[in-house]
Parts: C-alpha cells; structure tokens; sequence
C-alpha cells in the first residue's frame, strides 16, 4: 500500500467517523422531550389565522 | 368547527433518522461502492466522491426532508400532496405520480434481491453450500449456484419445479407487508431501531475477521491484507496518466456523483413521505445530516474495509478486477468463494448475507410507504385496503421480474431507467422545486427552523445553481452513454418489452390516480390552508 493510499484511507475514514460521531453526540445529547397533551391552541387546524 | 386531523408521527428522533438510514443502506454500500472505487480510480475516486457528496447529496437531502415536513405540516404524506403544497399545478402532482411510481417500482426487483440474500443466508445457516475441497473449482461452483437459485438458464425457470428463491421472496414479501401493517411506529420505527445496530454489529464482526487475516496463504505472499487495503485505496492511473490522473477522467466524476445519487436514496421519493411524519417543530437538519452520515460510514468505513480486501486475499488482483464492477459479481460470485476459505466461513457466510439480508428489508420497507401513504391520503383508503391494492400491483411486477430470469432482462430494464435515469430526472424536479418554485433562501429558513443545527447560507446558492447544474450534466452523460444501447436492447427483445409495457400501463394509472385525488384535494379545499405570499404593498412616492 502507497503513502497517498495510506492517507486517502485514513483521512476518508476518520473524516466519516468525525461527522458521524459529531452527528450521534449531537442527537443524543439534546433530552428527549416526551409527548405532551396538546391544548386547542397548539393544535393544528391547516387553517390560516 | 375546523376538523383536526389525526395524523401518524415518528416516536423518537433516533428513529426517524434510523428509518431514513436505514432505506439509504442497501446492497449498494457494501457491493457497489466498492467495486466503482477500485475500478475508477481507487483512492483518487474518494476526491470527487466527498465533493459531489457535498454539492449534492447533502442538499438533496435536506431538500427532502424540507418539502417533506412543510407539506406534513399540511396533513399531506404522499408527494402529489407534498409538492402540491409549494406549487399548485399538473406538472407538480404528475412529479408527485412520478415519485410514487419510482420506489413501487424498484420494490418490483428490489425485493427479489433480498431474497437472494434471505436464501443464501439461510443456505450458509443449514451447510447447503458446498463447493468442494477444491479451490479451483469454486469460481464455476459459486457461478452455477447463483444462476441455478436466480433462474438464469431460460424464463420462467423458477416455476419449473421447487425453488427456495420463491420461497424465500414469498417470505420477504410476507416480513415487508406485515411491518408495513403495522404502521409506521409499530413496524418501520421499531425494526430499524433494532435493525440498524445488527447491521452494524454483524459488519463490524465481518470487518475484524478481514482485517486480521494477516496472509493467510504463505504459498503467496503477496496477497495479504495491506495489499488488498491497497487494491482499494491507492490511487490508481487512468490509461498512460499519472497517479491522480483519474481526477481528469469525466467518467470518474460521473462515477461519483451516480455512486453518492443511488446511495443516499435522494429522488427516491422516500425522505420526502418520511420527513412528512416530522413533527411541524421537530429538527430536519441535524436529523438529515445524521441520516447520510450513517449510510456514508456503512458506504466507506464498512463497506469500502471489508469488501474488495478480502475478494483479494484470496482470490488475487486479476480474478477481482473481472468481478469489480458488478455488484451481482462481486456479492454472489466473489465473495461467497472467499468464505471457504476462512475459519468458521459458513458463520461469516451467514453472517454476511444475514446484514445484506437486514439492509435490503429496511431499504424495501421504505419503498412501499409512499404508495401507501397516497392511497391512504389520495382516496381515503384504510391501511388494509391500501396493501391489498399495492400488494396486487408489486406482486404482478415481481412476477415479470421471477419469470423473466434469463439475464434478468426484466430487472435490467426496471433498474435502468427507472431505478437510475428517472431517479435523477425526479431530483432535478426537486431541486428546481425548493431552489427557483419555492426560493432556496426561504426554503432554507424552513429547514432551519426547530433546527438543532443551522445550514449556512453558502448552500442556498448551491441548491439555487450548482445542483441543478450538477444534475443536468450527469443525467446528460448519462443518456449519451447510455440510451441508444438500452433502447436498441429493449427493441430485440420480447420480455423486455412487455416489461416497459407494463411500467407504461402502471405510470398512467398513478397519473390518472393523482389527477383524481388532486380533484378531491381541491374540492375538500385542502389547499385553502397553505400560506400564500402576500402582495407587497406599492411604495408611496
């Protein structure tokens, strides 16, 4: 294997498992918000106001 | 009294963006990718690769997801509906007919692969493979096999007799529909929330295995585990150029951006009745981001570690280079040759074809809701009537595709021009759709908003020039290249006529099916709740 496969390899890899990484922590660490009962103003009619 | 409407969301945020990544990860990122890098270019394909990933897989994506949630936002979860909502117009909703008809489409021939993988997983499972001490002989073994299991000889092969191919598409039509039965919390969330991981899991298994089979024949040394890292990533010449010569090959560019196109499932029409499930507040950006960097590190960091080295380590540069630029080659010829020689290969065989098996049900799972979703929304059809009639329809088309097995003519066709030319064809009526109907700056500010991340603006001109740019010149090499060859191929052939024929019946009874609903839509004045632009007011001199 080339030094330029070597480097291609790593820096292909490493930047896909940075991006997914940021992504996951990014997802994971916002609390999940549970579903709550909705009061008639926060319902949606598709109606203009 | 307005009427409030009832509608199915996704229950968590990890399982929306699971449910997207998994219909991205298919067959695709572990067969295809592979072989298109190590024949164009090698490490040199990565170039244009990262950067038609960046000029249009992610903003498509984030298109997608855009529309998606707007048009949710008005009871709508089918694309007639969804494009509807931007612009009110034939053109849009023979788009949307379009978008319906592409992932019905593809689920014709796309399930009949997974149940290539279904069936060979389960062959590993019980020891029915079995080509011999002989390694010589495994090259012809493992070719006679797939064409004997795929009824290859001549048409209609497979109902000749008893075929686990059959029986195994019967079950993959059974596990799709039944997941899909059970809506879309109950069946998709759930099995890709569980799905993905195992996918991952069992390719990360596979990939230890490769990584540390040293040279397992001192007999030839040279076909060890760095060189087969190296058949993969070192750059490799085009013709008499140097090193980084392929950056200066059209094709390879075109190679690329196709790769990056059918991976990330972008014109698929899918993102588009997923987002649509997104809560009106919930995050689209992050989540479509996530979304493509899961199928990118299935793509390059599983698929482009475990594939193309071990086919080398056993079966050497020459054999490989045959087989690398065909996904049916290199999945079902190459690599099932490779597990005879490992340790314990019938469990890597098995575990192989199980994570293909698991990427193409999450794949197929997505390509059935949009139909559903328009019958659903389109007719006000229950869930069951629903998969009755898609059933009816993706059942008569997979039998063309089982019957007219000899050079699976019938899948060739279908796979050409709709699951390729029509896809980039929906994509630009996407991207002229947000980036010129809509305005890419507004539209951005809709992806943005509730976002957990904020697009830079930089991509409302990318979306505005650069895509549709993009687009066009890969759909235009892509008809030069190939259209006249294709259509001179269908000329010749019967099967492959009666194929386009039926494609034809069913395109125009979606259209005719859409021109309906779009009536019923505008008499229930579904519409009238969609924001209109108001006129500026004149300026006072």
């Amino acid at each position: 294997m080339t030094t330029a496969g070597w480097i291609l390899m790593i820096v292909s890899v490493g930047s896909i498992l940075t991006l997914v990484s940021y992504c996951f922590y990014r997802v994971l660490r916002i609390p999940v918000t549970k579903d709550h009962l909705h009061g008639p103003l926060d319902i949606d009619t598709h109606e203009e106001m | 009294m307005p009427k409030v409407l009832q509608r199915e969301s996704w229950a968590t945020k990890i399982g929306v963006i699971l449910a997207v990544a998994g219909s991205a990860v298919g067959l695709g990122n572990f067969l295809r990718f592979p072989g298109r890098a190590a024949l164009y270019g090698g490490g040199a394909f990565m170039i244009p690769y990262f950067i038609s990933l960046l000029l249009i897989g992610i903003p498509i994506c984030w298109i997608e997801w855009t529309l998606g949630r707007q048009g949710g936002r008005y009871g709508f979860n089918s694309a007639p509906g969804l494009f509807s909502v931007v612009w009110r117009s034939g053109v849009s909703r023979a788009f949307g007919a379009l978008a319906v008809f592409i992932p019905v489409v593809i689920y014709m021939y796309y399930v009949f692969i997974e149940a290539w993988c279904l069936g060979y997983a389960i062959s590993y499972l019980t020891g029915s493979i079995a080509p011999g001490p002989d390694p010589a002989g495994y090259a012809s073994y493992f070719s006679s096999h797939f064409n004997e299991f795929i009824g290859a000889s001549e048409h209609g092969a497979l109902f000749r007799s008893f075929s686990p191919a059959l029986l195994a598409l019967a079950g993959c039509f059974v596990l799709n529909f039944f997941l899909i039965y059970r809506g879309l919390t109950r069946g998709i969330e759930a099995f890709c929330r569980w799905a993905m991981p195992a996918l991952v899991i069992a390719a990360v298994i596979v990939l230890v295995r490769v990584l540390t089979l040293g040279t397992p024949d001192p007999g030839r040394p040279e076909q060890n585990v760095i060189n087969g890292l190296g058949f993969m990533w070192n750059p490799k010449p085009v013709g008499d150029g140097g090193t980084f010569s392929a950056l200066w090959d059209p094709q390879v560019w075109l190679e690329a951006a196709g790769q990056i196109f059918f991976s990330l499932s972008v014109g698929f029409g899918i993102i588009l009745t997923y987002a649509s499930y997104v809560r009106p507040k919930d995050d689209i950006a992050l989540s479509g981001l996530t979304a493509s960097a899961t199928n990118e590190f299935c793509e390059v960091c599983l698929g482009g570690l475990i594939t193309i080295p071990a086919a080398f380590i056993f079966l050497g540069a020459a054999p490989l280079a045959e087989v690398a630029g065909s996904s049916i080659g290199l999945g079902f010829h190459a690599v099932p040759a490779v597990f005879e020689f490992l340790p314990l290969g019938h469990f890597f065989g098995f575990l192989w074809f199980g994570l293909l098996f698991l990427a193409a049900v999450t794949s197929s799972l997505s390509m059935l809701q949009p139909a559903i979703a328009f019958f659903e929304e389109g007719f006000s059809l229950g869930r069951r009537a629903s998969m009755a009639i898609l059933g009816i329809v993706t059942g008569a088309g997979t039998l063309l595709v089982v019957y007219f097995t000899q050079n699976t003519v019938a899948l060739d066709v279908m796979d050409f021009w709709v699951g390729s030319a029509l896809l980039i064809v929906l994509a630009l009526f996407e991207v002229v759709l947000f980036g010129w109907v809509l305005g890419a700056e507004k539209g951005l500010v809709e992806t943005n908003r509730g976002s957990d991340i904020q697009v830079p603006s930089i991509f409302a001109f990318i979306i505005r020039w650069v895509c549709p740019a993009y687009l066009i010149i890969i759909l235009g090499a892509f008809a030069y290249q190939n259209f006249p060859d294709k259509v001179r191929a269908i000329a010749g052939d019967p099967a492959a006529i009666v194929t386009v024929a039926f494609m034809a019946l069913l395109f125009s009874l979606l259209l005719l099916s859409v021109h309906i609903a779009g009536n019923r839509w505008e008499q229930e004045r579904r519409f009238d709740a969609v924001a209109k632009p108001r006129p500026r007011r004149k300026r006072s001199r």
